[in-house]
């Protein structure tokens, strides 16, 4: 399975570094496309992606029954080191996931939860419902607001309510952590749509 | 306008969640490609690494056993066994300006931020193939280089003594992850 390997590199030493190149190993795999090519494999990929989305809504069911599960373990156990990392780890895959699956503001409420969970300085100090009720939300978004229906005003004012709850949570907690209260206010560098 | 050859492209793909995993498949073989590996942690992708030798890793951050970023380390051993200088493709949830930092100097070539979409895939995937940079080796760095600032206006220590660096004019990676495209 050995791919062919370039080992045509230049090395220059300077005195505290090395710049190394090579012969772009890729560049065989590039052609200059002339007018007539009207491929376009974004478009297509898009289709693919498209042809998909009928999954999307059981792929959110399980991903938001994971977070659900993770949440009843903290709820009874407290909060472990695994118990917090499976809570994040759940929270986290949503607010990856869940705009590509049509749920943006699952996303925006697991945003959230996953920067509690990750910049509150000690999880037992975090205001009881504040974690229950983005839990709950996330769930609450997904179940009653399938794409393409009403009521996304309210998802989109459940999702910001509860973002600015937390945001005022941690800007007060990390007062005197300036490291996490610059990640705290720092704008994500996700383009707004 | 480059067009990739894709189906000649060996690809590896590592993240712990099967939807992504199969988004990820679903786009790549739209674009045209074959061969997709597939691993859901860092240890899985490490080993397949050195045994299919992909051309591209694309990888998740935060995985169990071993995270995207310890598999980027790993990978840019330059003494190592395997090839140090594949291109890795860093996709994760991260959305703060730390993270891209964290990944740049673990030896990323690329941060794309999710939600994915096909454009900005292809648009990572294009860059690595069509204008890679070279490598940098320092004491504590091995991996791509990561100046790409043409301005003036950098205030701290010069930590590259003893020569002029060539330096590319490209959108630093901040600066690409926060772009849509």
């Amino acid at each position: 399975m050995a791919r062919d390997r370039n080992d045509d590199l230049k090395v220059e030493t300077f005195a505290a570094h090395q710049v190394i190149t090579q012969p772009n190993p890729l560049r065989k795999f590039v052609r200059q496309a002339d007018e007539r090519d009207t491929d376009d494999p974004v478009a297509r990929a898009e289709e693919a992606l498209a042809s998909l989305s009928g999954e999307f809504k059981s792929w959110m069911d399980e991903e938001c029954a994971r977070l659900a599960r993770a949440f009843e373990v903290v709820a009874k156990d407290g909060f472990s080191s695994q118990n917090r990392e499976e809570l994040f780890r759940a929270a986290h895959d949503i607010k990856g996931d869940a705009t590509t699956f049509g749920y943006p503001k699952a996303a925006v409420a697991a945003e959230s939860l996953c920067r509690i969970l990750e910049h509150a300085p000690e999880l037992t100090t975090v205001p009881s419902d504040l974690i229950a009720h983005h839990v709950h939300a996330i769930q609450a978004i997904v179940r009653e607001l399938p794409k393409g229906r009403s009521k996304k005003d309210t998802a989109d004012e459940l999702s910001i309510r509860l973002r600015k709850l937390a945001d005022e949570f941690l800007i007060e907690a990390n007062r005197n952590r300036p490291e996490h209260l610059e990640a705290v206010l720092s704008p994500s560098i996700v383009p707004v749509d | 306008m480059f067009r990739i050859d894709f189906n000649k492209l060996r690809f590896l793909v590592c993240d712990d969640n099967a939807h992504m995993r199969r988004i990820l498949r679903t786009l790549l073989h739209s674009f045209g490609a074959r061969e997709v590996y597939e691993a859901e942690d860092g240890a899985t992708a490490l080993e397949m690494y050195s045994h299919y030798v992909p051309d591209i890793v694309i990888t998740d951050w935060s995985m169990p056993i071993f995270d995207g970023l310890e598999l980027a380390q790993m990978i840019r051993q330059p003494d190592g066994v395997g090839n140090p200088y594949a291109p890795i493709i860093m996709l994760t949830g991260h959305s703060e300006k730390r993270r891209v930092m964290t990944a740049r100097d673990a030896g990323v070539t690329e941060f794309l931020a999710k939600p994915i979409s096909a454009k900005s895939l292809y648009q990572r995937i294009l860059n690595v193939v069509v204008s890679p940079r070279p490598f940098i080796r320092t004491k504590s760095y091995f991996g791509p280089d990561r100046r790409r600032n043409t301005t003036n206006t950098y205030i701290g220590i010069d930590r590259r003594n003893g020569g002029k660096a060539e330096i590319l004019p490209q959108p630093s990676l901040l600066e690409k992850a926060r772009s849509p495209g």
